[in-house]
């Protein structure tokens, strides 16, 4: 269905998207993660259309943008990562307005009116509305056209837990109902697990993973992880175990640290001495399994939300 | 396509009659300036003047001419003297003769305050003034004739003043500022309009569906020719109802001028905030385009005391061509064939910089 080939895209000195490959295949739901900065809104924007690659090559099902714009712009939709509407439009005007852009009629209108559960709200002016309630709209116009591709750069952030999970709902509906393909870019680990078939994860403009998540998190065999708080500090290279240490991530201010290891029961009363020796007392200590963020410290020492 | 367009349009317009600050500058505003200026420079028939009055000698009340000058006022008093001078047809100023010593003379003449000292000397009077300020030369005309007692012989008989509609100030100022308004409307409105949307993304939101930019362009164009059309009209009833100016010329010809100029200006608009995604340096690009055409295209005051280079080069600017025709239908009653090149032209210039804007246009 998309085609990302060997893509990049430089601003200046900064690459921005670094050599991508990506296939999705038809009703597939694909979410992109990664932390501030990773190209996230590069590389689907250039999905887009609305930036072109340097190099290489996007093909959406198995046409290009220089020669198919047109065509694609009625098959896609999309919501941008932040869009104003115009202030002083109602959400009905608004809807009006995008809807006589595909030619559709009032019925369609209704229908998202319905989806997107704003027909209380169809009368208030764009400016009057909450934030949830303008990521609901724009969410809304991007389904306007019943797109086959959807493509929705974080559309859930700085939305409540509730607000995330009627979008939620509403994308899941969609993925049953009309057998859409979507990409969503995300910083959160449990949306990209709820909704989406397929994980990819990026930092600095490149592909670090991908896959399911079973896929991603067997990849570390069954990781688990040790996060645990002291009194004083940690000296971080004496750390036992060696190399059964998959990662450790030590912040020496915060006295506070996670380590992730193959084999939790194993390794726990190595640490609790060490920790003993070194005359440190723990304050807190939590021992769970690997999520995607760990696995993002696993493969970068950051946090994928930073 | 006309759904787009309708839509687009309806866009322009109620963001346009939702936001009552826009409203009241780009409506009223021109009213008002018809009526401040207008009242200011077209109705003269109450002016008050101030003359100093020097008397050394305090032979003020001695002499007889200036009784006779002064009737009925007496001259021992010390509260200011003051004489009408003029007649009906050329409108009357009233003098405040200001009893003072040259020193005080000389710094009121300084401050602004007169722009004429009378002196009294031996059996005459003496006039100080700068020669070349006209009110003060018109003030020693007035009080010189009146003082000698001509008043009666100035044959004013012969004077026809021209007060009739056409040739006051009025007159000349309502055209310039409706070609004012297009020009500011067209600018502000569209160059602000089209990088708000940029900046707020709404512009790329807008090109990542099937919409076609020669619509939104036209769109504007379409909704701005609306909004200045009303705002024309709205001016040229205040200014028939207030000022009774009337159109000499088509009407027919009025309104293809001012299409004519509504495509010029939106084309400059566009080209202008072709590329820019920042407010700042768009407000900067406009006053760029727009301050000299402001000062210089004889809006408020004739250019033709500019010299003749300078002329020349004012005479192509598309508000002076804008300004000059609609005076032209207003007062001497031009009609469509003396429009056939300057609408060509204004269109022209709409046409090519819309086009190029077009071309270079960053919508995203
Ligand atoms: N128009 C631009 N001009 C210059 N640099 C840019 C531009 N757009 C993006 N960048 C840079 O490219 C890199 C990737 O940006 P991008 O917006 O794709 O990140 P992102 O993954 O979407 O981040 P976020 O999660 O914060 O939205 C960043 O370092 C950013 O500064
Ligand atoms: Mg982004």
């Amino acid at each position: 269905m998309i085609k990302v080939t060997n893509v990049h895209k430089n601003f200046k000195e900064v690459k921005a998207v670094n050599g991508i490959d990506l296939h999705i295949q038809p009703g597939q739901y694909v979410a992109l993660l990664g932390p501030n900065g990773a190209g996230k809104t590069t590389l689907v924007e250039m999905i887009e259309g609305l930036q072109h690659p340097d190099v290489g090559e996007i093909q959406i099902m198995e046409k290009r943008w220089k020669d198919h714009q047109e065509e694609l712009h009625r098959i896609i939709g999309l919501s941008l990562q932040e869009t104003r509407f115009v202030d002083k439009l109602s959400v009905l005007e608004t809807l009006r307005l995008f809807a006589s852009f595909y030619g559709l009629g009032g019925k369609r209108i209704q229908e998202i009116l319905d989806l997107v559960n704003l027909e209380e709200k169809k009368k208030s002016f764009v400016v009057n509305l909450s934030g949830g309630q303008r990521q609901r709209l724009a969410l809304g116009i991007a389904l306007l056209n019943e797109p086959e591709i959807l493509l929705l750069d974080e559309p859930t952030t700085g939305l409540d837990p509730t607000a995330r999970r009627e979008i939620w709902d509403i994308l899941k509906s969609l993925k049953s109902s009309n057998n859409t393909t979507m990409i969503l870019t995300t910083h959160y680990m449990d949306e990209a697990a709820y909704l989406c078939d397929k994980i990819v994860i990026m930092d600095s403009g490149k592909i670090l993973a991908e896959g399911t998540l079973e896929q991603l998190l067997s990849k570390h065999k069954k990781g688990e992880v040790i996060s645990f708080e002291t009194n004083g500090p940690i000296p971080p290279d004496q750390l036992p175990g060696g190399d059964k240490i998959i990662k450790s991530v030590i912040e020496p201010v915060a006295n506070k640290g996670e380590i992730i290891i193959e084999d939790l029961v194993s390794y726990l009363p190595s640490f609790l001495e060490f920790i003993k020796n070194q005359n440190l007392v723990l304050t807190s200590l939590e021992c769970r399994k690997m999520t995607l963020d760990d696995l993002f410290i696993a493969m970068t020492g950051r946090h994928l939300n930073q | 396509m006309i759904q787009q367009l309708s839509q687009l349009i309806g866009m322009h317009l109620k963001e346009f009659f939702r936001e009552p600050g826009i409203i009241f500058w780009a409506i009223l505003f021109p009213i008002l300036m018809a009526w401040g200026l207008g009242t200011a420079f077209t109705k003269k028939n109450e002016l008050i003047r101030t003359v100093a009055l020097v008397d050394k000698q305090n032979t003020l009340s001695a002499r007889e001419d200036f009784g006779r000058f002064f009737t009925g006022i007496n001259p021992e008093k010390t509260a200011p003297l003051t004489k009408k001078i003029g007649n009906e047809k050329l409108g009357i100023t009233t003098y405040k003769f200001e009893r003072s010593s040259w020193e005080e003379a000389i710094t009121m003449l300084k401050r602004g305050k007169i722009s004429m000292v009378m002196e009294l000397v031996e059996d005459s009077v003496k006039y100080h003034f700068d020669p070349v300020n006209p009110e003060a030369q018109l003030a020693y005309l007035q009080i010189n004739g009146a003082f000698n007692d001509n008043n009666k012989t100035n044959q004013s008989d012969n004077i026809s003043p021209l007060t009739q509609t056409g040739t006051r100030y009025i007159d000349f100022l309502v055209p310039g500022l409706m070609a004012m308004g297009v020009m500011m409307s067209c600018m502000w409105g569209i160059s602000y309009s089209l990088i708000d949307k940029r900046m707020k993304k709404l512009l790329r939101r807008m090109v990542a569906t099937p919409m076609r930019k020669s619509s939104f362009l036209i769109a504007q164009f379409v909704s701005r020719l609306l909004l200045n059309f009303f705002e024309s009209a709205l001016l040229l009833l205040f200014a028939y109802l207030y000022f009774d100016t009337n159109i000499q010329g088509s009407w027919l010809a009025l309104i293809l001028i001012l299409i004519a100029g509504n495509m010029a200006f939106t084309g400059i608009a566009i080209l202008v905030s072709c590329r820019t995604a920042n407010t700042q340096v768009g407000n900067g690009l406009i006053n760029l385009v727009v301050m000299p055409m402001m000062v210089l295209s004889g809006i408020f005051f004739s250019y033709h005391n500019f010299p003749d280079w300078i002329v020349s080069v004012i005479q192509k600017f598309p508000l002076t061509i804008l300004a000059d025709n609609i005076r032209s239908i207003f007062i001497e009653g031009a009609g469509l064939v003396e429009m056939g090149v300057p609408l060509l032209v204004l269109t022209g210039i709409g046409v090519v910089t819309f086009l190029s804007g077009l071309k270079v246009y960053k919508w995203y």
